[in-house]
């Protein structure tokens, strides 16, 4: 047997173990939290989790296989409106919907059918996109998908009998709770994990790093670049969708461009690639720009929080551009939760 | 004669109006170590870049192993058991020397996306097994000690063994070795021909070198290819591809061959 390997390869066990009680402490502390702050406090969290999961969710294409796509905000359009049409009440659909198509009009579904069809019909449009937008490399894919969320908006703002233009949907039954941006966020996070750390994830990385390499050990990598895509479109759907049952509206320009660059600033300042990195990120930048809209109202000052985000940015990529945790995930968790086998410095 | 593992009829690539490669053959039988030679510009990496299926060949066929694979994509030909590693060394520099050698065995071994989000049992297996490939192949080249080491950090040398192993975890049939001995020094150039034998001899492995260093192709090789100015000018044995007159003028042109001969 080798030298390199050690025989006894730690079981998985052990990896869920240390989840499943990391997952548990997390949602002590969540019911906790819930049950002692404010609703202000509590809602604030619900987004936390929901800008977390997207971060992590923009990493299979961003971080892993490195394809620079700023698509994320037209998948969550998507799904936010496919999710809201279908959730709606039925007996309201008529007032704010008349012009929709007779299924359409008499189906009123529950949270969680409705999000998973959400993000079903993000990943077919992805599939669909993904065949001529993939093709593209470095800026020209950030551009086609940047032009991707201009063509969703002026879709959700034309096609009035299904969106109701401009205006948006509201009124939005309010389904979402800190429960399920929780549950979410660590599906989104064990998902990316597992990915990460598998043949698969290794696969998008050597994709990364040199595509004609990957080419030629037998990696398909248009396959792996589509797969990353579909999946990232596929959760961000489902986070557009949970997002819209939380506030209760969704309008064309709910998820814009500026969304797309906060993402992509939640995962460079965390690390292209790093999974803990793009939480972290994401909840410090969530909590910081929440904390500063009080100080912007007093001051008067409108936007300076997205000022400080810029700056943020400016100064990770000047003197940390790998941002906090490179592409890796810091020791300790990979310890725990067993990402520590082939990587550097065991 | 055993089955033929390439076999290549009449390979042409044209750059805009340059013939870069011309009716390049090549029959590379199960077992065999040939070596490419040629001056610089003659299309060595052209041809390899055809034969790999990087570049697409303006005209002529490809077979792997009796499967007509013309114009298919590079991971198809890896399927097929082609595995090449470049002039210029391509590594996944972000990821540790074992990892890129694991990501070798991704194409046989590796798991679908619902194994491995399901965490079927099936995934574990599949992932135990590519490590434990990954690390007799990380022995079998002398990279243990580097194994977690990132790719990127190691030495050239060392870089250019982890490309062959890497090339090695694919089980291919044939390895196309394209200037593996460029840049390195004495040393390690030994330990590299020993290597290159041992893949050849003990582990059953056609291979293919393209090699500036004429010492090291012809001490390796049974057989040995010319090209110049992108056709095959010879091909035989290192003793009659040395005496070759088209060989000797590709390499000295025909000035100098009077001049000797005067």
């Amino acid at each position: 047997m080798s030298k390199t390997v050690p025989d006894e390869t730690p079981l998985p066990i052990r990896g869920f173990a240390a989840a499943a009680l990391v997952a548990a402490a997390a949602a002590a502390a969540v019911w906790l939290a819930q049950a002692s702050l404010s609703d202000y406090v509590v809602t604030l969290l619900a987004v936390l989790f929901l800008n977390a999961a997207l971060a992590v969710s923009l990493n299979f294409t961003n971080g892993f296989t490195g394809l620079f796509s700023l698509g994320h905000p037209a998948f969550m359009t998507i799904g936010a409106y496919v999710a809201a049409i279908l959730t709606f009440p039925e007996r309201r659909k008529g007032t704010m919907l008349p012009g929709l198509p007779e299924f359409l009009a008499t189906t009123e579904l529950s949270l969680l059918p409705a999000i998973l069809i959400a993000g079903a019909v993000a990943a077919v449009v992805a599939l669909i996109v993904g065949f001529p937008v993939l093709r593209l490399r470095g800026h020209y894919l950030a551009v086609a998908t940047l032009g991707l969320i201009v063509i969703i908006q002026s879709l959700a703002t034309n096609w009035d009998t299904i969106t109701r233009g401009g205006s948006g949907l509201s009124g939005i039954p309010r389904l979402t709770g800190i429960w399920w941006a929780f549950g979410f966020m660590l599906v989104v996070i064990a998902a990316a994990w597992r990915i990460k750390f598998s043949s698969l994830g290794r696969a998008m990385m050597a994709t990364r790093e040199n595509e004609l390499a990957a080419e030629c050990v037998g990696i398909d990598t248009v396959r792996v670049r589509m797969l990353a895509f579909v999946l990232g479109a596929f959760f961000a759907a489902v986070a557009g969708a949970l997002l819209v049952h939380l506030i209760s509206v969704v309008t064309p320009r709910t998820y814009s461009v500026l969304l797309a660059f906060n993402l992509v600033v939640m995962v460079v300042i965390g690390g292209s690639g790093s999974i803990i990195g793009a939480v972290i990120a994401a909840s410090a930048i969530t909590v910081l720009s929440e904390a500063l809209r009080p100080v912007e109202e007093s001051v008067g000052l409108y936007g300076m929080s997205q000022v400080i985000v810029a700056l943020a940015l400016i100064l990770v990529l000047y003197l940390r551009p790998q941002g906090l945790f490179g592409s890796g995930e810091p020791m300790i968790v990979r310890r725990l939760f067993g990402g520590d086998r082939f990587g550097q410095t065991p | 004669m055993t089955e033929a593992i390439i076999e290549a009829h009449g390979l042409s690539r044209i750059f805009g109006g340059l013939v870069a490669v011309d009716g390049y053959g090549l029959r590379l039988a199960g077992g065999e170590l040939v070596g490419l030679i040629g001056p610089n510009g003659a299309g060595k990496t052209t041809a390899f870049n055809l034969l790999t299926g990087v570049l697409k060949p303006s005209a002529g066929r490809i077979l792997i192993r009796g499967q007509d694979l013309t114009g298919a994509r590079p991971h198809v030909l890896a399927r097929a058991g082609v595995a090449r590693t470049f002039q210029n060394i391509r590594l996944f520099s972000d990821l540790s020397a074992l990892e890129n050698v694991m990501c070798g065995g991704h194409m046989r071994h590796g798991s679908s996306l619902i194994k491995t989000l399901a965490q079927l049992p099936a995934f574990w297996r599949s992932e135990k097994l590519i490590a434990r490939r990954a690390a007799e192949i990380i022995d079998r080249t002398g990279l243990s000690a580097l194994a977690y080491r990132r790719a990127g950090d190691l030495s050239y040398g060392d870089q250019r063994r982890v490309e062959i192993a890497r090339a090695l975890a694919t089980e291919p049939a044939a390895l196309l070795l394209d200037e593996p001995a460029a840049g390195l020094n004495p040393s390690e150039t030994q330990k590299l021909v020993e290597l290159i034998r041992r893949i050849n001899e003990d582990m059953g492995v056609s291979v293919l070198v393209v090699e500036h260093d004429m010492r090291l192709v012809m001490g390796l090789c049974r057989r040995v290819q010319v090209l110049n100015r992108g056709k095959l000018v010879a091909e035989g044995t290192p003793a009659e591809v040395q005496a070759d007159p088209a060989v000797i003028e590709a390499y000295l042109g025909t000035r100098r061959k009077a001049l000797a001969n005067a």
